[in-house]
């Protein structure tokens, strides 16, 4: 359990990053570490450079506008669950941040991270697309942005191009009227999901986010479940609604794990409508 | 060999470390710090845990590099500390420990619990101890311990 062995960089500047990240062959960006680091010691990852992303400016802000928040893809998770930095969502940042692995590690890994990762089980990722966030990210050509869905294409899988640099999110403020609901089903507190409900009723209008995490792939939209949920379904039919949406996002599920995600979305959903 | 300065148990250090070792590592074999103990070196067990700049770290998984600029205190470092000073009496009161393996990150993260918990519940004391394994004492003593240290925390005059 022992890193290989690697060159070290921690620019100051953006332009810097990118240069290290795209003139050397190998080179991998360094945010908190907290998955890396394992992915170093058991030899799943080699770069030949880390580029260490601490130093780089605005990677830990905050900023607010009166429709949305900000987060810089350098916020710890313990920072989101202090209450520290803003929070766009009512409690939801908060919540799911207290929920990931433990103390120690929240101290370091960052939000950014995490959905750079794309780690299927990650709570990050199903939280911010319940959320409907977008994420800013930085390459060496400028700036764009990306909704969740976009970003995230699968277990370990980003839309983010060789040298592209995650920013942060823009999440919009849910409203007074809005509720929301989270259930991570985990073998202890702390360790990685298997099998994440997530939902957010914005109550302005617009239609439920429902979403699965911790499938085999990258969390899901349950498109027919929060349509149903939408025209007040309850009950079969929502649970029929659900168990398509389910099969659709992860097909080879077994029975064990089908039944694990309709009751985390479940959950979730009744948390958000209860009273 | 990159050179990095740090403040170590409340003296400066200046080091050469190459990039791949970890503060562990560092700390453990160019200190000669074995209290901070290696179980899993993947970030799980807890054993490992030490303070950067004043937050629970596990150094198994933070790169000495990256202690350049920082506070870092393993257990050494904390042998006057007035809340370590109180949770060693508990845990030896409360029988919190058999081979020791665990103590020192335990000890690490209970006194980061009583700094976020004032007399923290048992409940909330076995949330925040999800991330810190011990093989030998089922974990009854460790709470306790850190319950009684909390209790009589709350209950001194300030
Ligand atoms: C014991 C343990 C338990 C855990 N349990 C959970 C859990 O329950 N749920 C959960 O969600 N996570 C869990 N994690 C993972 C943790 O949340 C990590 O913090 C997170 O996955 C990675 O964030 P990081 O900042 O440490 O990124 P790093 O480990 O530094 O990097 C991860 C990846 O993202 C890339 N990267 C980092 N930052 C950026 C950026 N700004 N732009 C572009 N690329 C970037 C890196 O190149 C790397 O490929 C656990 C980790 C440990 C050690
Ligand atoms: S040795 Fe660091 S957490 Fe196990
Ligand atoms: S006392 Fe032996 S591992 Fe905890």
């Amino acid at each position: 359990m022992k890193p290989p062995a690697f060159d070290y960089a921690r620019p100051a500047t953006l332009p810097e990053a990118f240069a290290a990240l795209l003139g050397t062959e190998g080179a991998m960006a360094l945010g908190g570490g907290q998955s890396l680091l394992p992915m170093l010691g058991l030899r799943v990852a080699a770069p030949s450079l880390l580029v260490d992303l601490a130093r780089l400016p605005g990677l830990r802000e905050v900023t607010e506008t009166a429709a949305r928040i900000r987060i810089g893809a350098g916020v710890t998770h313990a920072a989101i669950e202090d209450g520290v930095v803003a929070d766009p969502s009512r409690g939801m940042l908060r919540r799911v941040a207290a929920g990931i692995a433990y103390r120690a590690v929240r101290n370091f890994g960052t939000i950014g991270g995490a959905v750079a990762l794309a780690d299927p089980a990650a709570d990050w990722p199903a939280c911010l697309l319940a959320l409907d966030a977008v994420a800013i990210i930085a390459g060496p050509d400028g700036e764009r942005r990306l909704p969740l869905e976009a970003l995230l294409l699968g277990a370990y899988t980003t839309a983010l191009e060789a040298g592209e640099i995650l920013l942060g999110f823009d999440v919009p403020r849910l409203g007074a009227a809005s509720r929301w609901g989270w259930c991570k089903l985990a073998r202890k507190q702390g360790a990685y999901a298997d099998s994440i409900g997530a939902v957010v009723l914005p109550g302005d209008g617009a239609p439920p986010r429902i979403v699965l995490g911790a499938t085999t792939s990258r969390p899901a939209l349950l498109p027919h479940a929060a349509a149903a949920l939408a025209r007040g379904e309850a009950g079969a039919t929502l649970r029929d609604a659900l168990l398509g949406d389910i099969e659709a996002a992860e097909p080879d599920a077994d029975s064990y794990r089908r039944r694990c995600h309709l009751a985390t979305v479940q959950r979730a959903i009744a948390q958000a409508t209860s009273a | 060999m990159t050179r990095i300065n740090l403040t170590l148990n409340g003296r400066a250090q200046h080091r050469e470390v190459e990039p791949r070792q970890t503060l562990a590592d560092f700390l453990r074999d160019g200190c000669d710090l074995t209290g901070t103990h290696l179980g899993c070196e993947h970030g799980a067990c807890g054993a490992c845990t030490v303070l950067i700049d004043g937050l629970p770290a596990r150094s198994c998984i933070h790169l000495a590099v990256r202690a350049d600029g920082c506070d870092v205190r393993s257990i050494e470092g904390l042998r006057d500390d007035p809340l370590t000073v109180l949770l060693r009496r508990h845990f030896h009161e409360a029988h919190a420990l058999q081979c020791g393996y665990c103590t020192p990150g335990m000890l690490v993260t209970a006194r980061d619990i009583l700094r976020r918990f004032p007399a923290p519940d048992e409940a909330t004391i076995r949330r925040e101890l999800a991330g810190q394994i011990c093989r030998c004492t089922g974990y009854v003593g460790i709470v306790e311990a850190i319950r009684r240290a909390g209790a009589e925390l709350a209950n001194q005059p300030s």
